[in-house]
Parts: structure tokens; C-alpha cells; sequence
């Protein structure tokens, strides 16, 4: 039996993309299966009583090595912020190339705590800062130093000692680009060192509370019990910036997306499903009832989410306990069609997840697949006409080309970038000034204004003749036509209607990232936990690919 | 150092600023990190040639021709993404020639992708400075300088059809010599060594 990939148009609506969870594709679980036979070392921890001073820590295999360098500064408590615009944090981090020398380390010592206006070079790979969460940081530093663990409810509220509030990579501030490294085996995945970076960093915050712990109290203090700290992830505050990303990575979008849909493809196409199999996916689903209990929001838009989706988990338990047979043939595809007739987004997408679990073998090939040279798509084949082009708009955007754009509601934000901090942001048109230097991301308009623009063109006047007079579009015809090869390249829906929630944007990439816990702060910028219930590093070789749904909560 | 990344990004805002449309800032964006990375001035010359733009005027070049002159310097920029667009149609006319282009040198990132787009070589002569253009892969060229160059009286493209560099009999004699390297067979060996049946009947 054949099934068919989910339609994009419906795949690629932002409701639904804001629906997607973790899975066995995310770069963070591929990561952590990637590096797991890496040699680990903290080559140097120089942190004063107070924690504060440098350390190093490495991941090696033959003749590669990756190290983590991190400073930990004094700050004061009216210094410490999430948001983009703050210029001191608790900790700042880079991912050094190979080993440091000495001379690198006072390089880095310079500029790496400066983030954003410091300058990082071609040895540097990625570069990040943290901040602690103060009430449990401080909770676990007392705790630990009077010789007992900290109060898990209260840990695992929050679920990390520190959070994130950027993670840079990819040629900013100097550091490596891609091209310098994109041949390297080990981080054939999108993200792999950013996520490397994220993981050594937990590392580290354990390393720190427990060395202020001992230096407060040598006599008395007690080391973070290890199965705290496998529930102990690291936190991350993320905004707006990350939104134009996927409008800006179409091929790269489309891999990601085109993964998620082979595999569930594939998986609905298993004629036989194993009683293992099936056990697995049943196993993991009746934990995920108790995890998702602990994903703590003040945000009614997500509390719904949740809400709605324990509700349908608690449907489909119920069906697969009373009314399905797994025994019959192709039991995953009948469970998926029984879901899309019954279930919402949210949960139908958290079991195209968790259908994943029992096969490695159709996820871990198409993790390779996930990267993308964009280069290779980048230039318009001007030997095509305009026949070519109307067939691609009408079949790849004909919901979009529906829109009414004359309508307030469908112009009614822009996306421009901030003079202060060189970030993406959104405003209203009518409301807020500098519309006019918007940034291209109204892809949906701006596809409307060329299938008009071509409508009464000619089919056969070759692209390259109509750009000669309309290279005001020339953003979107290379869009429409890397779309035509890459079917999940595009969002489905208008990104600067009035009723975008730029959130859902943030969580598709963030899903892929393998986040969990979304706690959205507004519909600009949410909180999130990753690596919650990973392996340490001295654990990485035995590694259970399962750990993301080991919660002790 | 500043990264190719950092180059793109800041280039396709500056070219928007400048005034041209956000899919022309794209692609000189991508051209001048390309420039620079095969270790040619072009930021400099996208600098200068930004200094000049608002208050002078260039000619835009729309259908290229065989021989385009202008008395109005050409713009490298409209000048390039056009002969990329039309390098179909222009790979017929052999050869090409711009009389009066401003800061050419920015034209060489088009002519780069057009070399590879269209699966030839492209020869490029820049008043005296000669640049081989291969496939987008490299550029061989006996100009060094990093140099601004204002402007070039005459550029000349030639598309160079795709010829070996050597003689029939420079290829034999290396022919020859690599046949060193094989083992004469003997009959018995003619028979079976290649591992297929020896009579095709079945």
C-alpha cells in the first residue's frame, strides 16, 4: 500500500506548524546519538568561591576535538535580563574549534562576554550566554552546602539552573562559517554544534553549583545527586529573531519538514506492525500523560494547547484500549487516519512523534537528509517562461493567492529590523512608523502581486526577459521556483495578517531544535527547556534514545 | 576577520538601502562574499561605487547586445544580474562587448555563476587585466591588485567553448605511459580473468 505525503498546504498552515513537537529527528536527540562514543574532558575549571572565573570542556574522537570555553562573571541582580537588549550575563560561552591555547583563552576572555559587540574568529564556532534562574539556583547552591538535596518540585517546576537568551552560530560576530566546516561527518545535522554547545553547558552549571556548594561549606556539602541532575535540562528565552529564519531557509525548511513527512509516511505504509513496536509507542505515549502534566505556563493560548492535549491523549488511550487492534495490517496508518477524523492538531502531531520511537531505521537515514545547500537553489532558471511560473503559483500558493490583501486585517503587520539591537521585529502598519523599510518576509503579498503581475503576460516570455523589467519581484520568483522542487519550502498561510501569532513560527523551529515545556511569555517570545532528562556526559556512551520520556517529575 | 556570512548579510542591506529591489540586494549579497572569497576587492569596490551611486548617474542595461556602449558609465550591478538572466540568448553571440563600465570588477561575481550555469568557461578582459572565469569553481587572472578600479573603457566576454588545453598527441604520449601500470594477460587469463562465461549462448 502507498500512502501519500501529507498535502503541504495543509502541513505548512502556521496553526499546524505551531503544532509540531520533539521526535527522534530533532537535532538535539540526533546530536546526543552522533557524539555519544566522544571522548569527554573538562580540561579546566578555575571558578573562584563565588563561582565566578573560566573552565573548559571538550568533546574528542581521533584526531577532532571540539571544546566548550566558558566565563562566568559577577553581575548584579538588576543586571541580569533575558531580553536581546541586555549587555552582561551570568555566563558567556563559544565553542572553540579544536583545543585553546592560552592565547586563544585571553582572546576569548575579551570577547566573548561581550557577545554581540565582541569579535569572535574563524576558530570560534558558536557563541552563547546564560543566565541563572536566581530563586532555584540559589535554592540548590544553599541546599547542597547544608549537606541535602534541593526540593525537587521545586526544581523541576522550573525544570534548569540557567536559560539561554541566544545561541549564535553560522559567520555572526566573526565566528567560523559554514562552508569552512559543513564537510565534517559529525555535524552533517543542521545545529549539531549549537547544540553542542547547549549540552556542555548543563554540564557546566552542575560543575558550578557544586563547587559553590563546597566552597561555602567544604565540610558539610554534598554533590547534586545525579538523577536531579539528569532532570535538570537548560532553559531558553526565545524572541522574535528566530522567526524570519524559516522564511529566510527555504530548502532548509523543506528538509526539515520533508523528513517529518517520509517518516510518518513510511511508518503508515508498515503492513505489520511488531507487538514491540506498538508496546514502544504505547509506552511512551502513557508517560507522555505524565510529562506533559509538568509543562507549566501562565499562558492561556498554550494552557489551551495543553489542556486540549491531554484531553485527546486521553481519547486515543481510550480507543486504542477498547476499540483498536494493532494485530491488523497497517495498524499505524488506520491509528493516524482515526486520529486526523478525531483529534486537534496539537495532539495528532505529538503522535506523528511518538509513531517515530520504534524506527531507527526509517529516521536515522533521513537524518542526514536535513541539511541543505541552499547555494546550489539560489539561481532563478531564466530559461523558463511565464507558463512555467503561473503553474507553480496556481498549484503551489493557490490558497494563498486568494488572500485579499486590499483588507486592513491582511497588511496589518510588518516585519522590520531594530536599529538598537539588529533583530527582527513586528509592528503594526497603521500604528507604528518605518514601514517602508520592510523587510521581504510578506511573502504571501508579494506572491499575490506576481501572479497578478504576470497575468497578462505572455506564457511563453522567458523569465529572464520579465525580470528585466520587474526585478522589484525578483525575491519571490526565485522563491516560486525553489518551491517547485521543494514542496515544504513555504508557509501556508499570510505572515503579516493580524491574526499571526509569530509564536507558532518560533515553536516549528524550536520543535526541530527538540525543545520541550513551551511556555509562551506573549505571542512574540516563549520559554522552553532542552535536554530535560538527557544522559550527563559520563552516561552519553549507554545512551537510551527513550531519555526524552524518562521523566522522574 | 569578518565572515562571508557577515559580508552577505550586510551587503544585501546596504544594496537595499542604496535603492535597489530586496531579490537584486540577494544576489549582490552572495556575489561580493563570492568576490571575496576568492580573494578579489569586492567590498571595496561596492563601497565606492555606493559612494558614487546617488549622486551620479549610471545607464541600466536591459536586453544585453553584442557590442553595448553608453556614454553614461554602466551599472555593474544591473549590468551583471542581466547578462545572469539572459546568459542563455548571450552564450550564442560568442562574444560580448561593454564599452564604459563602472567599477567592473563587480561584474566578475555574474560572470562567475553564468560560467557555471551555462557549463563553459568565460573569458573576461578588463581593459589590460585578464580573468579566467572556471565554471564558478576558481578565477586564474594576471590582475592581483586589490585595488578600487573606477572604471574600465573597454570589457570584453568571450564564452570559450569547451576544448581540452592540450594536443591529440600530448594526450596519447600520457596515454602511452600510462599503460605501464597494466599487466599484459595471458591467453588463459583473456579467458576467465574478466569473470564472465566464455561462450554468451545460454
Amino acid at each position: 500500500m502507498e500512502v501519500q505525503l501529507r498535502d503541504p498546504k495543509i502541513v505548512m498552515k502556521l496553526s499546524k506548524l505551531g503544532s509540531f513537537h520533539q521526535s527522534k529527528l530533532s537535532f538535539l536527540r540526533s546530536f546526543l546519538k552522533e557524539f555519544k562514543d566522544w571522548k569527554y574532558k573538562r580540561d579546566l575549571f578555575e571558578l573562584d568561591e563565588n563561582g565566578h572565573g573560566r573552565a573548559v570542556y571538550s568533546l574528542s574522537k581521533n584526531s577532532r576535538t571540539y571544546s566548550l570555553v566558558c566565563f562566568a562573571n559577577h553581575i548584579k541582580d538588576d543586571e541580569r535580563s533575558d531580553r536581546v537588549i541586555a549587555t552582561k550575563w551570568d555566563t558567556a560561552f563559544t565553542l572553540h574549534d579544536g583545543v585553546p591555547t592560552k592565547k586563544d583563552l585571553d582572546r576569548l576572555f575579551n570577547d566573548v562576554p561581550k557577545q554581540e559587540v565582541g569579535r569572535l574568529s574563524y576558530k570560534e564556532l558558536t557563541l552563547s550566554r546564560a543566565n541563572k534562574s536566581l530563586r532555584i539556583f540559589n535554592h540548590v547552591v544553599e541546599s547542597l552546602s547544608e549537606g541535602r538535596q534541593p526540593d525537587k518540585n521545586k526544581l523541576f517546576e522550573v525544570g534548569y539552573l540557567y536559560r539561554t537568551t541566544a545561541v549564535y552560530g553560522s559567520g555572526k560576530f566573526g565566528l567560523a562559517d559554514r562552508f569552512r566546516i559543513k564537510n565534517r561527518d559529525e555535524i552533517c545535522g543542521p545545529f549539531r554544534l549549537e547544540m553542542m554547545l547547549v549540552y556542555l553547558v548543563r554540564e557546566f552549571t552542575f560543575d558550578q553549583v557544586n563547587h559553590i556548594a563546597r566552597q561555602k561549606n567544604p565540610r558539610k556539602a554534598v554533590s547534586l545527586d545525579k538523577n536531579i541532575c539528569r532532570n535538570l535540562g537548560i532553559g531558553n528565552s526565545t524572541g522574535l529573531g528566530m522567526a524570519p529564519f524559516i522564511v529566510n531557509h527555504p530548502t532548509l525548511l523543506n528538509n526539515w519538514i520533508l523528513a517529518r513527512e517520509i517518516s510518518l509516511k513510511k511508518i503508515r505504509e508498515i503492513e505489520k506492525v511488531k507487538d514491540n513496536e506498538f508496546e514502544l509507542f504505547k509506552k511512551n505515549l502513557i508517560k507522555s500523560q505524565k510529562n506533559i502534566t509538568s509543562w507549566n505556563t501562565d499562558s492561556e493560548f498554550q494552557k489551551k494547547k495543553i489542556f486540549g492535549l491531554l484531553k485527546d491523549m486521553e481519547k486515543l488511550i481510550n480507543f486504542i484500549n477498547d476499540d483498536f487492534n494493532f494485530k491488523g495490517k497497517y495498524s499505524f496508518n488506520e491509528l493516524y487516519l482515526w486520529c486526523e477524523k478525531n483529534l486537534k492538531d496539537e495532539c495528532i502531531e505529538y503522535i506523528v512523534s511518538l509513531m517515530m520511537e520504534p524506527y531507527d531505521d526509517i529516521t536515522n537515514p533521513l537524518v542526514k537528509k536535513m541539511s541543505a545547500d541552499e547555494e546550489k537553489h539560489f539561481n532563478i532558471p531564466t530559461q523558463k517562461n511565464i507558463e512555467n511560473l503561473r503553474n507553480i503559483l496556481e498549484n503551489n500558493y493557490s490558497e494563498i493567492i486568494k488572500i485579499d490583501f486590499s483588507k486592513k486585517e491582511n497588511n496589518q503587520n510588518y516585519w522590520f529590523i531594530s536599529k538598537n539591537k539588529e533583530e527582527p521585529r513586528l509592528a503594526d502598519r497603521y500604528l507604528d512608523y518605518g514601514s517602508e523599510l520592510e523587510q521581504p518576509l510578506a511573502i504571501a503579498r508579494d506572491i499575490k502581486i506576481l501572479h497578478e503581475r504576470i497575468s497578462n503576460k505572455k506564457n511563453s516570455l522567458s523569465i529572464g526577459k520579465f525580470l528585466m523589467e520587474n526585478n522589484d519581484l525578483r525575491h519571490v520568483v526565485r522563491r516560486a521556483f525553489i518551491s517547485e522542487n521543494f514542496p515544504y519550502s513555504e508557509i501556508q498561510d499570510n505572515t503579516i495578517g493580524s491574526k499571526l501569532m509569530p509564536i507558532d513560527m518560533l515553536r516549528l523551529k524550536l520543535s526541530f531544535f527538540g525543545a520541550v515545556k513551551f511556555d509562551p511569555r506573549s505571542d512574540k517570545w516563549l520559554r522552553i527547556c532542552m535536554f530535560q532528562g538527557a544522559p550527563l556526559l559520563n552516561d552519553l556512551k549507554s545512551i537510551d534514545d527513550g531519555w526524552i520520556y524518562n521523566s522522574l517529575n | 576577520m569578518i565572515s562571508l556570512s557577515e559580508i552577505d548579510t550586510t551587503v544585501k542591506r546596504a544594496t537595499k538601502a542604496i535603492g535597489f529591489s530586496w531579490g537584486i540586494a540577494e544576489e549582490v549579497g552572495k556575489s561580493i562574499s563570492l568576490l571575496e572569497m576568492f580573494g578579489l576587492p569586492g567590498l571595496k569596490n561596492l563601497n565606492q561605487y555606493f559612494k558614487l551611486y546617488k549622486d551620479k548617474k549610471f545607464q541600466n542595461v536591459s536586453l544585453i547586445s553584442k557590442i553595448n556602449s553608453s556614454k553614461i558609465s554602466y551599472c555593474p550591478i544591473i549590468s551583471g544580474i542581466n547578462f545572469l538572466d539572459q546568459v542563455f540568448t548571450l552564450n550564442e553571440m560568442n562574444e560580448i562587448d561593454f564599452e564604459n563600465v563602472a567599477f567592473p570588477i563587480l561584474l566578475i561575481p555574474f560572470l562567475s555563476k553564468s560560467s557555471e550555469i551555462i557549463g563553459k568557461k568565460i573569458f573576461l578582459k578588463i581593459d589590460q587585466r585578464k580573468y579566467l572565469l572556471n565554471f564558478n569553481h576558481s578565477i586564474f587572472s594576471n590582475h592581483l591588485d586589490t585595488d578600487v578600479i573606477d572604471k574600465a573603457t573597454k570589457v570584453k566576454i568571450i564564452f570559450i567553448e569547451n576544448e581540452n588545453t592540450f594536443s591529440q598527441n600530448e594526450w596519447s604520449e600520457l596515454y602511452t605511459l600510462s599503460k605501464e601500470t597494466f599487466v599484459d594477460e595471458s591467453e588463459e587469463l583473456k579467458q576467465t580473468a574478466a569473470g564472465a562465461g566464455l561462450t554468451d549462448n545460454d
